[in-house]
């Protein structure tokens, strides 16, 4: 079983090979088994047409002109789409450059808002597994402009508990600006009851931000009820770089960017019609097709999660069980024993795409936030992956998976071993090495 | 053969692994993560650890079109160099942090794991040769004296070495710099790195001080028996050093004056001319054998600093380790450095300067 196939490299190559054009990069993609939808999933065909529709008009949409109003007909189109795909008002849905940036303009733009409004409102609640995108802005809002954070609590399935909100609104109403919870979580699939936490913010008057950017698409989510929602086209089936916070009609938001006034003056700077095309196709593709995806999917992981605990007994799925609360595609599992990173590049070897959702930007792995809320120990936290089925998954992509997981898993436990060993003495290859394997040097 | 690249975002690494890959070897590549905080960018010249370094390798590794990962071995590293080093200093003697690097973590801890996950060899851009032998691979000086890295790979066991490649071994540094360009690499006119990775700015006293605390106390000329300065902690003092003493009183010839003992526990620094330096005899323990352990007295040259000269010497092995008589005088010997030992070109072994026969005066 090679370790590594599909590459770009021809194996042929000699020395005399290294000219200029001798192995330009590859940028085909050589992955297989593609099992990281939850980062970003395939680009639906329907996208894809309704964006080079788009791309053919270069008008400006605020210009006044004939190709300018061309333009502004197809973000329009594309926003009252996205908007009854959703069930709210297109007034409602602001375009922005992806999910980052609608969780960053609700949560700061609500802060911002609601303390100019009321000084007293000083507190901020939210959710200990949020995306950085909610969880460092929430931070930045403690650290720069005098915020009393409040991380609320999760159970072992990452579940935030709705009464402990209750307990908090109704013992403090006026001192709130805001409360932030995900609708589910990125990393273990777990949903968060954000239904009932959008009625109770509502009667008291405190706006809640969703993160709904794992969940649109996935699951049904009620776009209306919390104050703000956030989304990503890239996750279902969308461009990358392209998302939307939903903003409930008349709720006061302070803008993040200042310029030309676009999108209600909350988000300035010239639209990206062709990537609102997009998005607005694929959502409304996915909300039509999602029960039938749901069920599917689902079926799907639960089988590959089955096939995997009866290869490796000790594994932990975590996160909630298969049902209602989870999202469909999801499986994320701990391998004792096993560092996540060595999983990851072992299956990547073997054409099987999966993550371990902790990458910074130096790609050094820390212990998921997420999985340390959960009370996960966090050694079992770094021995983690998460596998995400999507549209494309198919059975052949879960049978390969186990065909090779567990020689992985066996490799992955013998480096393991040397990663947790004290590195005190001189280190002895830990297997021998024929001296005719090593040639010289190329 | 399945190879690990281990790229540092350097020049040298990435060229290393264009010929891997060019010789028909299955290469991943690995950057190292050996600093937990690692700043956003470059500072001085420094060849690993920074978030630029990561990218460039990434980079290096995308045009080259092999799998990347970067693998965190900075716990391992913070142990096994850093604390090291500190320790090293805070006992009076003069570590050589690459050296440990190569013999604990890059031959070490990644090639123990690059063998487990099932890779045949690590390949890394050091300047050495590696020649097969009747006992299995031998390492040999660079073919460029000037980069020639041998020294500070010498704590390399025969087991290690077998499962090593060094590609760049029979080239010159200026070659590779145009074959990186040839072959698109954006890092062709990275600057060499000197410093000592976790020291950015180069100050390694200033590093010291900070990380051991002050130590005050005097510096004493040999000669005279008398005080002619202070300092803040003896531990920032190596033998032969001249620079940064803070003399206050001249010598009444005007001549230099160089460290010529160290003494931690008394806090002592002292100093004395040039002529006290010279060392003829050198005690090194803890030796490492890279190829069949020496049993007999040979007439071998020694080298006691990675850019340093190399004499020639008497080499007898005890139960300890091995002593070596100078023929030519070395100047400025402390312990703690490695003492390596060459047979021609070839790399015999080395060991830990244990002790170094105190200045006459």
């Amino acid at each position: 079983m090679p370790l590594w196939t599909g590459s770009g490299v021809g194996a042929a190559a000699g020395r005399s090979g290294r000219g200029p054009q001798a192995r330009s990069a590859s940028l085909e993609c050589s992955v297989m088994h593609y099992m990281d939808h939850a980062a970003a999933t395939t680009l639906l065909d329907c996208a894809r047409e309704a964006m080079m529709e788009a791309l053919s008009n270069s008008g400006n949409p605020s210009s006044l002109h004939a190709p300018g109003r061309a333009a502004r007909r197809s973000l329009e189109e594309a926003r009252e789409q996205v908007a009854g795909a959703l069930g709210v008002l297109p007034a409602e849905v602001i375009l922005t450059a992806g999910g980052t940036e609608a969780d960053n303009l609700a949560v700061k733009g609500l802060w911002w808002a609601r303390t100019a409004s009321d000084p007293q409102r000083r507190r901020v609640l939210a959710s200990p597994i949020e995306h950085p995108a909610v969880r460092d802005a929430v931070r930045w809002l403690g650290d720069h402009e005098g915020a009393q954070v409040q991380w609320l609590s999760v159970d072992h399935q990452g579940r935030v508990d709705p009464a402990q909100v209750v307990d908090e609104l109704r013992a403090d109403p006026d001192g709130i600006a805001l409360v932030a919870v995900m609708a589910a979580n990125n990393e273990v699939g777990t949903r968060q009851p954000v239904e009932e936490l959008a009625q109770v913010c509502t009667e008291v008057g405190v706006p809640l931000h969703v993160d709904a950017v794992q969940a649109v698409g996935s699951v049904p989510v009620d776009a209306a009820g919390p104050a703000t929602l956030a989304l990503s086209a890239h996750k279902f089936g969308g461009p990358r770089g392209v998302g939307a916070l939903v903003v409930r009609r008349g709720l006061p938001l302070v803008p993040l960017t200042h310029g030309g006034g676009q999108e209600r003056r909350l988000r300035s700077g010239t639209q990206d019609v062709a990537g609102a095309a997009g998005l607005a196709a694929a959502l409304t593709h996915v909300i039509a097709d999602l029960p039938v995806q749901a069920t599917r999917l689902t079926d799907l992981r639960d089988r590959m999660v089955a096939g995997v605990v009866a290869q490796v007994p000790d594994v932990v799925l975590n996160g909630a069980p298969s049902g209602p609360g989870r999202l469909p595609g999801n499986a994320h599992l701990s391998f004792p024993g096993c560092p996540g990173d060595t999983l990851l590049m072992l299956l990547d070897a073997e054409g099987i795409a999966v993550s371990t959702a902790s990458a910074c930007a130096a790609g050094v792995p820390e212990p998921s936030h997420v999985l340390v809320a959960m009370g996960v120990d966090p050694a079992l936290a770094t021995s983690s992956v998460r596998l995400s089925l999507g549209r494309s998954s198919r059975v052949e992509d879960v049978d390969a998976l186990l065909g090779v997981l567990p020689g992985v898993v066996a490799r992955a436990r013998a480096a393991g071993d040397i990663h947790a060993r004290p590195a005190n003495g001189r280190a002895v290859p830990a297997q021998p090495v024929p001296a005719q394997a090593v040639p010289a040097g190329r | 053969m399945r190879v690990l690249a281990a790229m540092s975002g350097g020049v040298d690494s990435a060229v290393a692994a264009a010929r891997t890959v060019a010789g028909g070897h299955q290469v991943t590549g690995v950057h190292l993560a050996l600093s937990r905080t690692p700043t956003d960018d470059r500072v001085g010249s420094r060849g690993c650890c920074s978030l630029a370094d990561s990218h460039d390798a990434r980079r290096a590794a995308d045009v080259l079109g092999i799998p990347f990962y970067v693998w965190d071995l900075s716990e391992q590293f913070q142990a096994e160099v850093v604390e090291d080093f500190l320790a090293e200093y805070g006992a009076g003697r003069t570590p050589n942090p690459c050296l440990r690097c190569n013999e604990r973590i890059k031959f070490a801890a990644m090639l123990d794991r690059a063998l487990a996950l099932g890779f045949d060899a690590v390949a890394t851009g050091h300047y050495a040769r590696l020649e097969d032998g009747l006992t299995g691979q031998s390492l040999h000086r660079a073919v460029d004296l000037a980069k020639d890295q041998s020294y500070v790979l010498a704590g390399l066991t025969a087991a290690q070495l077998g499962a090593c490649l060094f590609p760049l071994g029979d080239t010159v540094k200026s070659e590779v710099r145009d074959e990186a360009a040839r072959l698109g690499l954006r890092v062709a006119d990275k600057p060499d790195s000197h410093d000592i990775c976790f020291i950015p700015d180069g100050n390694t006293q200033a590093f010291l001080g900070q990380r051991l605390g002050a130590a005050p106390g005097e510096v004493i000329d040999a000669s005279t028996g008398q005080a002619v300065g202070s300092h803040e902690g003896a531990f920032g003092f190596t033998i032969g050093q001249r620079r940064g003493l803070r003399l206050g009183r001249p010598t009444p010839d005007g001549s230099r004056r160089y460290v010529v003992d160290v003494d931690i526990a008394a806090h002592r620094v002292t100093v004395g001319p040039a002529a006290m330096l010279d060392v003829t005899r050198i005690r090194a323990e803890q030796p490492n054998w890279c190829g069949p352990a020496l049993d007999e007295p040979r007439s071998l040259g020694v080298q006691v600093r990675a850019h340093g000269e190399e004499v020639p010497a008497r080499v007898v092995v005890d139960s300890d380790g091995f002593v070596a008589e100078l023929a030519t005088p070395l100047r400025g010997v402390a312990p703690g450095q490695s003492a390596v030992l060459y047979d021609g070109t070839r790399v015999v072994g080395s060991g830990s300067i244990t002790r170094v026969p105190a200045p006459v005066g």
